[in-house]
């Protein structure tokens, strides 16, 4: 990235950080978290451990960095190295993001911008200048991309306080500042367990693993009555709502599946890999596995994008696009190569072909921040 | 410690306090090596230890989960005292560690009978009790099922590789597994194991006991058996091959990828120079930060730590795992192509 970009993009979160300090407390039990930062064109700096809201204002201040990380696990020494630190427990962590969700909006908004040349084009495997494979690729997530989001972050919910017996309000949903969301889970059983666990936790969240024996399906004499049926609980209830619909198409399914066991349990086995694609909870697991990442602090901005990962109060009626966005209304004169149309705070921008335009902060960080335009 | 009846050391001999139980009943190791009746539960435990070797459980003289009579329950009891002192005199790690898998499956049976049972309430609280005691599980007793915590059933369950075990596999609701006696049972047994064997590991080892000699060194040749020998193919696992395709296409390899094939071929014994180059069609490959990450893999830089390459299970959860027949069951695809001999 060009100097002037990074003096504007710092000038611009700057001012934001300053702005609103109300938006970036420190989490509970600080001291007893790793925090970390990274400044643009610059490694990761981490290891820090801060006390009060006061010291991390001022590590803002002083740093102005691109963005800011904070454990979820607590250590007795948060600032030692890693195997000094002292590991205590972690909160159990969840991300959402678009782009793993396959959804076929995404080709429409992805631009692929060329490591060799620089070039610019819609959604391509080469560049069509120099015919380089050194492809970066920038998606500009769309209303639907955050739509299905939501609608993970509900499945997810749902499996947490359902199965999982945890109390809605000790479940805390963020606006990653990009394309997804951050979940965070307090106080929960699993504040202690492992990496291991929390990777077969992952797994159950995914729908992932399942055999068809768990469902009442065997190779030999399967009984009619061990199937699920819909007001079952857990993922039987699911499963047997999301296959089955009503309960006479429940038992048709089911006398066709026991009437040749050999071919019904291979056939049952395919509908499970086809419906977990619908009914698991599209997370990361790498994220909720690691018990000593550090994860992007809420209330800072995202240098993805320049929006901030922020607190979502009425996950139905949260539009990023409008109550993300905190950067300044000034305008500002860019040259702006984005193919795609986008739109911020109620406006719409682009598309823009090598050209230079005058347009709000706000707007201007976003294309910068997405390798779509530089300072003019 | 709990407090035992008769019946209950004699099912769970490894609960008692063996030189207790020895001073308690009158007894000295000596009189079991010289006095010929005492000298037929030496034999008794050599039996023992062999039927463990073999892979099979020792039965007992119990009936059902009585003592059939009362003599039997000291024997019961003295045979696997006397098991652990021949298995110490030996100094044999693979035939201890034989033993104790045995032993806790043994006592499997047993806590699973006194959890199922409906009849005597005491026996299912003993048995209730020694799974809190011996290993932090605590269980409930939920309509025909037994219910344990979903963390609970996590910090055992990741010890098998079992698909019916997986926690997708099982009836959880309201941050609980739902378990039959057999299957709580069958969950600590690892640790059962462990805990025997460590009981044993731990246990003072005696001087050699005149009469002794012949049972320990036949335990000794015993051993030998076991010695294992194994070769390897030299191929790649499917994982690590698909992650090489990947770079060598100039497609994005994810960060987790990246972290298995570095690790596992530093494990191979590979360099960082070695290996860097296989970064090299990365679309955001960059020579000093790759040099830096596989450094830092291979411990020569940052804490020091040496990575590790992730288990197959890991790999399957982030989609890395692309397993074969040829994989053959392995937990980690450093076992690739190991055969024993």
């Amino acid at each position: 990235m060009k100097d002037t970009d990074i003096k504007f993009l710092e000038d611009s979160f700057k001012k934001y950080y300053f702005d609103h300090f109300d938006l970036i407390r420190v989490p509970e039990r600080t001291s007893e978290r790793e925090f970390g930062y990274q400044k643009f064109n610059s490694g990761m700096i981490r290891h820090i451990s801060i006390k009060d809201d006061k010291e991390l204002h001022l590590l803002f201040m002083q740093n102005v960095p691109s963005d800011v990380y904070c454990s979820n696990a607590y250590y007795s020494f948060p600032n030692l190295p890693m195997n000094e630190k002292d590991w205590k427990e972690a909160d159990l962590i969840f991300d959402i993001d678009a782009k793993d969700l396959n959804l076929s909006c995404r080709e429409n908004h992805t631009v692929s911008i060329c490591n060799e040349c620089n070039e610019t084009s819609k959604n391509s495997e080469q560049c069509l200048k120099c015919n380089s494979t050194k492809i970066e690729k920038k998606s500009l997530p769309c209303k639907n991309c955050i739509d299905s989001s939501k609608i993970e972050v509900s499945k997810l919910t749902q499996v947490l306080t359902e199965d999982l017996g945890i109390p809605q309000e000790n479940i805390y949903v963020y606006f990653s500042g990009n394309e997804g969301f951050h979940v965070y889970v307090y106080d929960s059983q699993f504040q202690q367990i492992g990496s291991r666990e929390r990777s077969e936790l992952a797994n159950y969240i995914m729908f992932n693993g399942i055999i068809p024996e768990t469902f009442g399906m065997k190779k030999f004499k399967p009984d009619k009555n061990s199937f699920p049926n819909l007001d079952e609980k857990g993922w039987k209830g699911r499963f047997a709502k999301e296959f089955f619909g009503s309960k006479s198409n429940r038992s048709k399914i089911i006398t066709t599946l026991v009437k040749n066991p050999i071919e019904g349990y291979s056939s049952f086995q395919n509908i499970l890999q086809t419906v977990s694609e619908k009914i698991g909870v599209k997370i990361d697991p790498n994220v909720t596995m690691d018990i000593h990442r550090i994860f992007r602090l809420p209330g800072s901005i995202n240098s993805k994008s320049g929006l901030a990962k922020i607190f979502c109060k009425d996950l139905t009626k949260f539009d990023p696009y409008i109550e993300a966005s905190f950067l300044s209304d000034d305008s500002v004169e860019i040259l702006a190569n984005c193919p795609i149309e986008f739109s911020l705070k109620n406006k719409k921008f682009g598309p823009y072909t090598n050209k230079k335009v005058t347009i709000p902060t706000f707007a201007a960080v976003y294309l910068i921040c997405k390798k779509l335009a530089t300072i003019a | 410690m709990l407090a035992l009846g008769q019946d209950e050391i004699a099912k769970y001999p490894f609960l008692a306090d063996a030189g207790q139980y020895l001073k308690d009943k009158g007894f000295t190791l000596e009189q079991f090596g010289t006095d010929p009746d005492l000298k037929q539960l030496v034999d008794k435990a050599f039996n023992r230890i062999q039927i463990a070797a073999d892979g099979k459980i020792y039965k007992s003289d119990l009936i059902g989960d009585q003592v059939s009579k009362e003599a039997a329950l000291p024997r019961e009891v003295f045979s696997f005292l006397l098991a652990i002192v021949l298995l110490k005199l030996s100094g044999m790690h693979t035939l201890i560690k034989r033993f104790a898998l045995a032993e806790a499956r043994r006592a499997e049976k047993y806590l699973e009978k006194d959890l199922a049972n409906i009849s005597d309430e005491s026996k299912k609280e003993l048995a209730i009790r020694v799974i809190d005691d011996l290993f932090s599980v605590q269980v409930k007793k939920f309509n025909d099922y037994f219910v344990i915590s979903v963390s609970d059933y996590l910090k055992h369950s990741i010890n098998f590789h079992e698909r019916e075990w997986k926690l997708i596999n099982r009836h959880v609701e309201s941050g609980k597994v739902f378990l039959t006696p057999h299957e709580t049972v069958r969950l600590i047994r690892k640790e059962l194991g462990t805990y025997i064997n460590s009981k044993i590991i731990n246990a003072k080892t005696p001087v050699m006991i005149p009469g002794f000699e012949n049972s320990v060194n036949k335990l000794v040749s015993l051993s030998k058996k076991f010695v294992t020998f194994t070769v390897t193919t030299g191929e790649h696992p499917p994982c690590v091959k698909h992650a090489i395709e990947i770079l060598e296409k100039g497609e994005n390899l994810p960060h987790s990828g990246r972290f298995m094939l570095a690790t596992f071929l530093l494990s191979k014994g590979q360099s960082v120079e070695q290996i860097a180059p296989l970064f090299k069609n990365a679309p955001d490959y960059n020579e000093r930060v790759t040099l830096y990450q596989l450094n830092h893999l291979a411990g020569t830089s940052g804490s020091g730590t040496q990575y590790s390459c992730p288990s197959c299970e890991k790999l399957k959860t982030q989609n890395l795992c692309f397993a074969t027949s040829d994989c053959d069951n392995i937990i980690n695809p450093l076992q690739f192509g190991k055969k024993r001999k």
